[in-house]
């Protein structure tokens, strides 16, 4: 218990001085966590969205598939990505393991199939609510999938804030394709594990704390975001 | 503006209300089954333009099911639909438009919802403002325009969904019980908007459970039992001497099963 004021205490230090070590984790992982949800939206939201509105032969089998891989072992992405671009691998001339944007092409990896399968449900309900009218409008499925995708725009922020919560989180990819190397690769998640394993369970803990904080934060913002007019107009 | 749509170019943006290009609305044989059952069976029916021709009939006579089989938003088990001698195409489905019972309103502002109906057609911006300003004003909804849709009353909400298919200056215009929620004063602005549009020449195709309205409404009754065309029969004469039994039934208040 002891462990947890001296925490508190820690954590609560740590963000009044602005530590410039913290900031610097906090920054990279956000930029790291962000960059992966906005590749994983821009593929996810639209293949979901096709999922939804198209009929064609193996689709079934496509949902199921996406369905699945949400639950993608994050070690499993990151051995595969590493393998991808170590020095031998076929992506190895890039030179980018042990980046921040290696480890943005594996949490994006890991969120594109949570969008898009949140993203297939979401539209999937409203669709069968629209069909008719759109088809009635003259609506190709080409056009129902940007009328359906903005408005579900509402819905589809969670399913990306799920995305963001899956990718802040996770230790097992980028650990494995980041190295947590300190001032290039280390983010929150990777630093805990580092102290943890050190024994330094009071700054693990602080550390733990934040990135609490800091997935509330990044909620409160979108939330924040959706303003009254749009909780409006989905009633 | 005497403007044909050019049948070539479906994707040809210009439509003026005024021409004829794809009445009349024939149907042949035209059947539907479902789950075993013949909901709709071998109606035949020829529909011309300038009168407004109500559909009546029990529930589970198979009235919706025609205006969507006639709309094109279902396919027919059996029969055929033509549009002046041809079946349905692109540009045959862009000069009709359908109001429904439960209007499905974007999640959007009143303009943004009318305005979506002539981007999906293509037409100029210009030409998308004037005609949602024309909108708001036949539905009397300018005070509205930028209120989400969805947050509109129900008489409100149906008088849009109206706007919105009559921007798009169909040839034909659907409708199918449009004011079976809605309190008389809704129901009368509606009617009004229907009235304004078959004035202007729209085909009005409507299916009403309410014999006031049909009274009030039609040139001519479609009268619809178990699938069938029971009767077709000029409104007057049909509201004084029907001629078919179950149409005699329904107006002298007896339940018709």
């Amino acid at each position: 218990m002891q462990d947890f004021a001296a925490a508190f205490g820690l954590a609560f230090r740590l963000i009044a001085t602005a530590d410039a070590g913290l900031v610097e984790i906090v920054l990279l992982s956000l930029r790291v966590s962000l960059s992966a949800v906005a590749i994983a939206a821009l593929v996810g939201l639209p293949l979901g969205a096709v999922l939804a509105v198209t009929r064609f032969p193996g689709r079934g089998a496509l949902i199921v598939l996406v369905n699945a891989l949400m639950g993608l072992p994050p070690v499993v992405v990151g051995l595969l990505v590493y393998l991808l671009l170590s020095r031998a691998g076929p992506l190895g001339v890039l030179e980018l393991l042990y980046t921040p944007t290696a480890m943005t092409i594996a949490q994006a990896v890991l969120v594109t199939p949570i969008i898009a399968a949140l993203t297939r449900q979401v539209v999937d309900d409203l669709h069968r609510e629209y069909d008719e009218q759109l088809r009635s409008l003259g609506v190709g499925w080409y056009d129902a999938v940007g009328t359906l995708l903005w408005d579900a725009r509402a819905s589809l922020a969670t399913a990306m804030l799920a995305g963001f919560g899956r990718a802040i989180a996770e230790v097992g990819a980028v650990i494995i394709v980041g190295g947590n190397i300190a001032h290039v690769t280390r983010v929150m998640t990777t630093a805990i594990a580092l102290e943890t394993s050190k024994g330094d369970l009071a700054l693990a803990l602080a550390l733990g704390f934040i990135l609490i904080l800091l997935a509330v934060g990044v909620n409160a913002l979108v939330m924040a975001l959706r303003d009254h007019r749009l909780e409006a107009a989905r009633a | 503006m005497p403007e044909p749509v050019a049948i070539s170019r479906p994707a040809q943006a210009a439509m003026p209300s005024s021409a004829g290009d794809i009445l009349p609305l024939r149907a042949e044989a035209l059947s539907f089954e479902a789950g075993g059952r013949r909901l709709v069976d071998a109606v035949d029916l020829d529909l011309g333009p300038g009168t407004r021709t109500i559909v009546m009939g029990p529930n589970g006579a198979g009235k919706s099911l025609l205006l969507r089989l006639l709309h094109g938003l279902i396919r027919p088990s059996g029969g055929r639909v033509l549009w002046n001698g041809r079946p349905a195409d692109a540009a045959v489905l862009r000069r009709q438009a359908m109001v429904f019972q439960h209007p499905v309103l974007l999640r959007r502002s009143v303009s943004a919802n009318i305005a979506y109906a002539l981007k999906v057609r293509r037409l100029p911006v210009a030409e998308r403002r004037a005609r949602v300003a024309d909108m708001l004003e036949l539905a009397n909804l300018e005070a509205l325009a930028h209120a989400p849709a969805r947050v509109l009353s129900g008489g409100e909400q149906q008088r849009l969904a109206l706007a919105r298919a009559l921007a798009t200056r169909p040839e034909i215009l659907f409708l199918d019980e449009p004011t079976s929620s809605l309190d008389p004063a809704a129901t009368a602005a509606i009617e009004r908007i229907v009235w304004e549009a078959a004035d202007r020449g729209t085909k009005i195709v409507m299916v009403t459970h309410d014999i006031g309205q049909a009274r009030r409404l039609a040139d001519e009754i479609v009268f619809m039992h178990r699938g069938r065309v029971a009767e077709r029969s000029a409104a007057f004469r049909f509201f004084q001497a029907p001629v078919s039994a179950p149409a005699a039934d329904f107006l002298s208040g007896k339940l018709v099963l």
